[in-house]
């Protein structure tokens, strides 16, 4: 049984939900830290008493496992075309949660087609029931799969950076979910922030924009959410190059502390 | 049992009455079956009503998450239609209708959609419709309805024109008739404000971020905060 090694709930753990809670972690731009704080993020949820699991949707690109460190022998791939069960893909990762990754060899199935679709709703339904949290880690731009993969979420949690190329990306990200799906509140995380207050002028030039050229065009506008910051930090790059969780390696650090800020609030 | 009634309904909406002995079992099939198609056709046009459009809406909306092939809803809207009412009366307005409704089946192909879902209000749901040609079918639908006379009475003849909003369904994604709908309906009102008689289609490539709305991102000191 590969689950030993994730954490076991406590008496004083949360209410168990009957379905996980489903949340898509996005960005636009890849390279903003996208699977850094999904992986943490992870990792403090999990601190948290609850069974989380993250799934590897970044089907043409994976790179969680280099983030986590991990190796399997059976992943999404195998999953998908029958060579392995969901089951042993599942794996523990560092941080006290599950892991499900893509695999290399999924480049085949960067691009939206029928049995990916079906293939993909079976995983996420049949994950679904035996975890409190399941985080989706999509891959950067605004791909088919990444819009599928996000349509399947609860909510949504786009990652930005205060630079002007991830901030025009995660704004052409949030355009194309309030244009083609019901999406009006979309969580955000400014990671890599320099100075006090930053995330908030972040947020606010964003709303600006939505509610110039975005909000006219709809029924009911849409409202971003901030749900924290991630300050730049020495250690998460320390952390990175060593293969290590931050939350693991250096949980006093200012940047995990605030990862397990995002948990808190993303939760409460 | 309101059978009598039935049937009246059926004989009066042109519907074939029921074949075979009365109250068999055939009989009552083909019954409900009449009954059926009468409750789902709009009265005066004979097009299909609200309802089975947007069961039909519900059906493609479905079909296209599961197979992501590119699915068009257009909103039609006859431009100034309670001038012909008002002007040359209700007999007249109904003969705009009905001819409106003739030659938009005759402008589509037989696979698509055409309903009458309000007083002027219509409807085409086109499936396997490319995005390429969104633009140019809509179009054609428009000059069919711009360049049709309307004989209403004897020797008068009236010109109608439509206003067309469309959009296509989003494909792969989890989705509802009612969002499909606003969206085009967003678009018809959009071709009413700029003077009807013209197709507004929703842009395809949202994900195109303008000059503009990058000025607007970064012309204001970015550590401005402005809540």
């Amino acid at each position: 049984m590969s689950a030993t090694a994730v954490r076991q709930p406590t008496s004083n753990s949360p209410p168990r939900a009957a379905r996980a809670r489903i949340t898509a972690v996005t960005s636009g731009k890849g390279g903003v830290g996208k699977t850094f704080v999904t992986a943490n993020l992870a990792a403090a949820l999990a601190r948290q008493g609850r069974r989380v699991l993250v799934l590897d949707a970044d089907l043409g690109l994976a790179n969680l496992d280099v983030v986590l460190n991990l190796a399997p022998k059976v992943t999404l791939h195998e999953v998908f075309t029958g060579k392995g069960v969901l089951q042993e893909a599942i794996v523990p990762a560092p941080g006290g949660f599950s892991a499900l990754l893509a695999g290399s060899g999924m480049i085949e199935y960067s691009r939206m087609t029928p049995e990916v679709r079906d293939q993909f709703t079976r995983v996420i339904e049949q994950v679904a029931p035996r975890y409190d949290h399941v985080l989706l880690d999509t891959g950067a731009g605004i791909s088919d799969v990444v819009l599928y993969a996000v349509s399947l979420a609860d909510d949504v949690l786009v990652v930005v950076t205060p630079e002007p190329t991830s901030m025009t990306d995660a704004y052409a990200t949030i355009k194309v979910l309030a244009a083609t799906q019901a999406r009006r509140e979309l969580n955000l995380v400014v990671n890599q922030t320099r100075e006090l207050g930053e995330e908030r002028a972040v947020r606010g030039q964003l709303q600006q924009v939505v509610d110039r050229f975005v909000n006219p065009t709809l029924d009911s506008p849409v409202r971003l959410e901030l749900l924290g910051h991630v300050p730049l930090d020495i250690a998460v790059r320390d952390a990175v190059l060593r293969r290590e969780l931050l939350l693991e390696a250096m949980p006093g650090a200012p940047a995990a502390l605030a990862v397990v800020a995002l948990a808190t609030r993303l939760v409460g | 049992m309101q059978l009598e009634l039935a049937l009246q309904l059926l004989r009066q909406s042109g519907h074939e009455l029921p074949a075979g002995k009365p109250g068999s079992t055939p009989w009552l099939q083909g019954l409900i079956d009449s009954l059926v198609d009468m409750s789902s056709r709009d009265a005066l046009t004979g097009l299909a009503n609200r309802r089975s459009f947007e069961l039909a809406l519900g059906r493609e909306i479905d079909r296209v998450a599961r197979i992501g092939e590119p699915a068009l809803l257009l909103a039609l809207d006859i431009d100034h239609f309670k001038l012909v009412n008002d002007t040359h009366g209700h007999a007249s307005g109904d003969c705009v209708l009905k001819a409106v409704a003739q030659a938009l089946l005759e402008s589509v192909r037989p696979m698509d959609l055409v309903a009458r879902v309000g007083g002027e209000e219509f409807a085409i749901v086109m499936p396997n419709c490319p995005s390429s040609f969104g633009e140019a079918v809509a179009e054609r639908v428009r000059r069919r309805i711009e360049a049709m006379p309307v004989n209403i009475g004897l020797s008068q003849q009236l010109r109608v024109s439509v206003s067309v909003g469309g959009a296509f369904a989003p494909q792969w994604v989890r989705s509802s008739p009612q969002l499909w709908i606003e969206r085009a309906d967003l678009q018809l009102y959009r071709a009413k404000a700029q003077g009807r008689n013209r197709v507004c289609l929703e842009p395809a490539a949202v994900s195109v971020v303008s000059a503009e709305e990058k000025a607007l991102l970064f012309g204001i000191s970015q550590y401005q905060d402005i809540e």
